[in-house]
């Protein structure tokens, strides 16, 4: 009996661990790299969570494979909204909006000055709202 | 153990049917939302390894073009337009009181480009026969003017896993007025498809929903013999019919245009009502036309985990079973 507590306590700490290995390799990963590379599949953001540092200037790369366009739009949930009533037809001379059409590439840039959580979003008719949406979390 | 299989089977059936959808079934991509479809109707009758699916646009009025894709089991030697009383004929059959009731594809085409393999105008519908992975698919249908919504690569992406062959229907509201085709009226459509064992993609019916949307339709499916369907549980299907069809039927089916493929001998009918939310319908529904066995399970769209869902219900409704005997 107490052997298989012992059995089931290592397997619990062996998840946790690897949990948390595998967030802190993200947040190295993105906190260390002034280039994100996202790409747009299936109407997802993938991935969709990052962490930056406060003050840090991100260039993402967007890669869109999917047959439709699609865009990325960073801000907070104001901005969002804005798009998501919004009636422009393109994005990509503000910072952190971009229009990414189908198959193809893009790029924009953005500072993050504050610490706090910016969120990621595609307003193409109906994207929003079928989950097309992420967050960066910025960090001290 | 047949005592014990034998009902493992029979909930294998249950369970599957909750998450299907059919192969009449398309996917609205309407750009206006003036023009929907409603209720479809479909046939997939199944005889000497030759699947012939009738399916019915109904015009609902309104202007302009709208279209609908169809995902297909296998690439079509026919198209043409349907007889003029099946669908009707089927559906009178089955509103009687209630009964309790692959040919192998090549891999999914990864190219760039879906191919055109046909193309034919029947009477207000402009069909286009494709070949090609979900991405080219979707690209191609773009191009012809098809709006597609967000969930579109993803179920495009699924169904090419399996299939690469769709079928665009664009449905030119405005020719269907000067042609007089008044709202409600259908053009049937019959393609003759060779193909092992029929599947009626059911997803599709989701495409461009919300996960609320109420999703409706009804499967007809005739066969040389009873069919095992997978799956056959599922919230927003049920199994109305499961007979041999009527002499009468035969008779009536056999005379209307394009069906003198029909056997003199009798086949097996099935009704498969689809009355469920958009959520329901993940995957699709496989059909061993020869009876006993299993559908395939690929054929379908279960993922493993559903189908060991499946597996452990039926075994645990065996047990059940036995426990009560």
């Amino acid at each position: 009996m107490t052997r298989r507590r012992f059995v089931l306590a290592a397997v619990v700490a062996a998840s946790l661990a690897a949990v948390v290995f595998t967030s802190v390799r993200a947040l190295t990963w993105a906190a260390s790299s002034q280039t994100i590379e996202v790409t747009m599949h299936h109407s997802r953001f993938e991935p969709s969570r990052f962490v930056v540092r406060r003050g840090a200037t991100v260039r993402f790369v967007i890669t869109n494979t999917d047959p439709i366009d699609h865009e990325l739009i960073l801000g907070d949930e104001g901005v969002q909204q804005r798009h998501e009533t919004g009636t422009e037809p393109s994005h990509g001379a503000v910072p952190g909006e971009v229009s990414v059409p189908a198959g193809m590439v893009a790029e924009t840039t953005y500072t993050f000055s504050r610490a706090g959580v910016v969120l990621i979003g595609c307003h193409a008719p109906g994207h929003y709202t079928y989950g097309m949406r992420g967050a960066v979390v910025v960090v001290y | 153990m047949s005592r014990i299989l034998r009902p493992a089977g029979i909930a294998v059936l249950l369970v599957a049917a909750l998450v299907s959808p059919a192969f009449a079934c398309a996917g609205l991509i309407g750009p206006n939302g003036t023009v929907s479809l409603v209720r479809t109707t479909t046939l997939a009758a199944h005889y000497n390894g030759i699947e012939h699916y009738i399916t019915a646009f109904s015009f609902q009025g309104g202007g302009g073009r709208f279209g609908s894709i169809v995902p297909l089991p296998g690439i079509p030697t026919k198209v043409e337009r349907g007889g003029d009383w099946t669908l009707q004929r089927l559906i009178s059959e089955t509103q009687r009181p209630l009964e309790e009731a692959r040919l192998a594809l090549p891999a999914a085409a990864r190219s760039d480009q879906a191919r055109v393999i046909l193309e034919t105008r029947i009477d207000a519908l402009d069909i286009t026969i494709l070949e090609g992975g979900g991405a080219a698919v979707g690209r191609w249908a773009r191009q012809h003017g098809f709006l597609l919504p967000p969930d579109a690569p993803e179920v495009l992406d699924d169904y090419a896993s399996r299939s690469p062959i769709f079928m665009a229907a664009r449905f030119d509201a405005d020719a269907a007025r000067r042609r007089g085709q008044r709202v409600g009226d259908g053009t049937p459509i019959h393609l003759t498809i060779p193909l092992r064992n029929p599947w009626v993609p059911l997803r599709i019916l989701a495409l461009g929903k919300s996960a609320n949307d109420a999703i409706r339709a009804d499967v007809y499916l005739l066969t040389d013999r009873r069919p095992a369907l997978f799956p056959i549980l599922h919230p927003g299907l049920s199994l109305r019919h499961s007979a041999p069809a009527s002499p009468e039927l035969m008779r009536d089916l056999r005379t209307d245009k394009n069906m003198d493929w029909m056997p003199t001998t009798s086949m097996w009918l099935t009704h498969l009502a689809v009355d469920g939310a958009a959520a329901d319908f993940s995957y699709d529904l496989a059909v061993n036309a020869d009876g006993p066995g299993r559908p395939s399970r690929n054929l379908g769209g279960l993922p493993w985990l559903a189908f060991g869902a499946v597996l452990w219900v039926s075994g645990a409704a065996a047990l059940v079973r036995r426990r009560f005997q």
